[in-house]
């Protein structure tokens, strides 16, 4: 399990020792060189506290200085007299989410730090989770020990907060894995007694006396499972009988009531069937079902519990930013716009803000999906919650914790999770009419046989109660769908109304906005032209060079296709707003700037020769008495749009192009791309009229758009997606946020609309094809009801994992 | 075949005391964490806590 460990590198950390220092420690009677003297501290504490142990164990260096500092004061924020960790009048305790556990020495190791710590009572850390739960006694320890005890080994802790979420499903889940429990022992042992009477009841082997006993002991196996197992059902079926309706748990909770009392009656009377192994069996398989799809919950909930932890409690706050750098720490709910913050490495940042010191790498992977870390530098803005991961930024914040982007994505998502898509709403409304009539179906079955032949009468109406299975209809649905969403959230698609897979696949037109929809929405160079001596690549050097330090969309372009090499400096720089800018470089002096500002020094216009300058921003590059070179920017097409379009153009869906953007751009865009219909110079009521034209010759559309321009348009479509620019989250007005802002999402979205489509289909043809066969085979007498019991339950496995396959992918 | 009169109301009790154990075991959190007892049984060291010697003093 050792991690290899090279001669220079730090035995702690891992970074490379400095020549000529001496840190070290002596590990396991082995001297190890440190890097630093913290590392030293920390691995003699290790050492000295008697866990050396976990040098053996670990698979991993322990989290470096950048990483970790060593006593960080925001863990003074907490005291014992939080109401959030009161237990009794002498003790506290506390849940404490635990991040970086990677291995087994992990536990071990914060556990045995935790419980070496005075006045701790009990430490347990789950891995499942993350979670760590302390008790500690009021007198001896604070909640800042503990949380720096742990910081001190490597790790980070941070007070759980009581998520009333979370919270209910672990209690939901542990509740029904014990009714799980109890109805499998109670199946299986039913069985035992059950299995003599279809074995030995035809040769007359079985004596009365001993049918009876097993019959008895039956019954008193079955009761738990009635009283306790079948609860969920029972509950469910009375509920929906009180508000007048007959949900799919009605059928089964009478199957079983049947069932169980009828065979209480063959019990008592010795005469007749019993049936205590279907009730049994016919329960537990019922609750494997509801079992998995909680499980499924659960994973959906763990991810909305890692987003809610991702907002830290507490900011540094540099008062007296720019003259002092002192810090102080600060709850994060109390920063106000315009505070100046610090944020080291491996912090999060608190609210939405703007960097005004020094650059970084952030990992945004909870709010876009995208998991690798995104450079940032002075003048960018941040979201709150993202991470800062290589080095310490100083930031303005521009929104109050609780407006920030996180808590509006938080906020979506809880919105998203109410509602139910109108397909599964239909299909609720027709389970319940199939239960009617199911209901009715079996009671004439009853009357039937009881005419015909009574002693069949009982078992035949409980099979046909027990073999139908409207859960296919009304359960598969939602459950594909929730696979579906889950899916597409882990893309970094949120999917914020219920109705837009079924919609989306419905959809007729498809219509995109232009500007950063199938554009980056930010220029590019596309073109150099030379017009004098000087060549293209020497032109685009010096024009880089002037643009070096301004952060103009215009200079970005021309930056990025100069590439990172290095360039010469400009001197004199002078940037005349909106015209362009002048400097020296190499001892010329050149002017960079649109057409008059540049024939202001190289003298009149040249005759415009340009060729598919249509849609293009010139930019021109001149000195005394000459012009040198032209180049041609334009809004650079995503790369993806392509293949977007025509996905969509393969699946016969007609593509409209919509745009605010000059005609001539529009038209240009949409002829690259293949797309028929376009629309430029649209202002926002235009495109909504378009749209609403559209729908009344019975389109179905889908807008895709960015969110804050389109809202109107987008909130007319019939399905609309929204490219998540971070900061306008709370105004998007759409039923679908593609929060990586990548085009590509539109097309994974499409594609897990069909899929889920078709395999509700698949469940709905499956669940109609099995009720139209089964229910006449038992109505005829040719199931038995263990037999039934089985068919129903295969029915709903073969449903459920069918819905589970849209979880891959 | 006597034996059965004693052995099948015998299964039950021996059932009932089944749920009643996994229940004190459900109950005391035994189900909560089913990843951390797996890696926790892979650790070596067996010494308690209270007897870890302190640190040996170091020579040079």
């Amino acid at each position: 399990m050792n991690a290899v460990l090279k001669p220079a590198a730090c035995f702690h950390c891992g970074l490379p020792v400095p020549a000529g220092s001496g840190w070290n420690v002596t590990i396991d009677e082995v001297p190890r060189a440190m890097c630093c003297p913290g590392c030293e501290a920390v691995a003699q504490t290790i050492v000295d506290i008697g866990q050396s142990a976990y040098y053996r164990d670990r698979d991993e260096y322990a989290v470096n200085a950048a990483g970790a500092a060593m006593v960080p004061p925001e863990l003074r924020l907490y005291s014992n007299d939080d109401a959030q960790f009161a237990r009794d009048a002498s003790s506290c305790e506390a849940t404490l989410s635990v991040e970086g556990i990677r291995c087994a020495a992990c536990v071990w190791l914060i556990e045995r730090q935790l419980t070496r710590l005075p006045g701790v009572q009990a430490a347990s850390l789950n891995v499942a989770t993350e979670r760590l739960y302390v008790r500690w006694s009021r007198a001896e320890c604070e909640p800042g020990d503990i949380l720096q005890a742990v910081r001190q080994v490597g790790y980070t802790a941070y007070p759980y907060d009581a998520v009333r979420h979370g919270e209910r499903l672990q209690k939901a889940s542990k509740t029904l894995g014990r009714q799980l429990f109890v109805a499998g022992l109670s199946m299986m042992q039913v069985m035992m007694y059950v299995a003599p009477s279809y074995l030995a009841a035809e040769d007359g082997t079985l004596d009365d006396s001993m049918a009876s006993l097993m019959r008895w002991a039956s019954l008193l196996l079955t009761l738990p499972a009635i009283c306790y197992s079948a609860m969920p059902f029972f509950q469910g079926a009375w509920a929906s009988l009180r508000a007048r309706t007959l949900g799919m748990d009605v059928p089964v909770a009478l199957g079983i009531l049947a069932a169980f009392f009828g065979s209480v009656v063959a019990t008592f009377t010795g005469r007749g069937e019993v049936y205590y192994d279907s009730a049994t069996m016919f329960i537990f398989l019922l609750l494997c079902s509801r079992y998995f799809e909680l499980q499924a919950r659960r994973k959906a909930a763990s991810a909305l519990e890692r987003l809610q932890h991702a907002l830290p409690a507490s900011a540094s706050l540099m008062a007296g930013f720019p003259d002092n750098r002192a810090t102080t720490l600060v709850p994060a709910g109390s920063l106000a716009v315009g505070d100046v913050i610090l944020v080291k490495p491996g912090e999060a940042i608190a609210a939405d803000s703007v960097i005004i010191e020094g650059s970084s790498a952030l990992d945004l992977s909870l709010l876009t999906g995208e998991s690798a870390a995104q450079r940032r530098k002075t003048g960018e803005r941040v979201p709150g919650g993202a991470i800062n991961a290589s080095a310490a930024l100083i930031l303005r914040v521009l929104k109050p914790a609780r407006d920030s982007t996180l808590s509006d994505l938080l906020k979506l998502i809880e919105r998203a999770g109410s509602g139910k898509p109108q397909i599964a709403q239909w299909a609720d409304k027709v389970a319940a009419w199939f239960v009617l009539g199911l209901l009715l179906f079996a009671a004439a079955v009853f009357a039937f046989w009881s005419w015909h032949d009574a002693s069949q009468a009982w078992p035949v109406a409980i099979a046909v109660l027990v073999v139908s299975c409207p859960c296919a209809l009304s359960l598969a649905t939602p459950t594909a769908l929730a696979a579906a969403t889950d899916s597409l959230l882990r893309r970094g698609v949120l999917i914020v109304q219920p109705h837009v897979l079924e919609t989306l696949h419905r959809a007729t037109h498809i219509v995109f906005d232009k500007t950063g929809t199938l554009t980056l929405g930010r220029p590019v160079l596309k073109q150099t032209e030379s017009l004098g001596s000087m060549t293209e690549e020497d032109s685009l050097q010096v024009a880089a060079a002037l643009e070096a330090g301004s952060a103009h969309p215009l200079a970005q372009a021309i930056l990025a296709a100069a590439g990172e090499q290095a360039r010469a400096h400009a001197q004199q720089l002078q940037e005349v707003q909106g015209q362009g800018l002048e400097g020296i470089v190499d001892g010329v002096r050149y002017r960079l700037g649109n057409a008059a500002f540049v024939a202001a020094v190289a003298g009149p216009p040249l005759g415009d020769t340009a060729v598919g300058m249509q849609g293009m921003t010139p930019l021109y590059l001149g000195t005394q008495g000459r012009w040198l070179t032209r180049f041609l920017l334009s809004d650079a097409l995503r790369p993806e749009a392509r293949d977007v379009v025509a996905y969509f153009h393969r699946h016969g869906k007609q593509v409209v192009l919509l745009s605010g953007d000059q005609e001539a751009l529009t038209q240009g865009v949409a002829a690259e791309l293949g797309i028929a219909t376009a629309c430029g110079e649209c202002l926002p009521d235009e495109k909504l009229d378009f749209v609403q034209q559209l729908q009344a010759t019975g389109a179905v559309v889908a807008m895709v758009g960015d969110g804050i321009n389109d809202a109107a348009v987008l909130s007319g479509a019939d399905v609309s997606f929204a490219m998540g620019s971070g900061a306008a989250l709370a105004q998007a007005h759409a039923d679908t946020v593609l929060l990586s802002s990548q085009l590509v999402s539109v097309l994974d979205t499409a594609k897990t609309a069909a899929r889920s489509m078709r395999i509700i289909r698949e469940n709905l043809g499956w669940a109609t094809l099995y009720n139209l066969t089964a229910i006449p085979a038992a109505a005829l007498g040719f199931l038995n009801p263990w037999l039934s019991g089985v068919g129903m339950a295969a029915s709903s496995a073969v449903v459920i994992a069918n819905a589970l396959r849209l979880r891959k992918a | 075949m006597e034996a059965l009169y004693l052995l099948i109301p015998l299964s039950v009790v021996v059932v009932f005391i089944a749920l009643w154990v996994y229940f004190t075991a459900s109950d005391s959190g035994q189900f909560d964490d089913l990843v951390g007892p797996g890696l926790r049984v892979l650790q070596d060291d067996d010494t308690p806590p209270e007897a870890a010697s302190p640190p040996a003093p170091q020579r040079e």
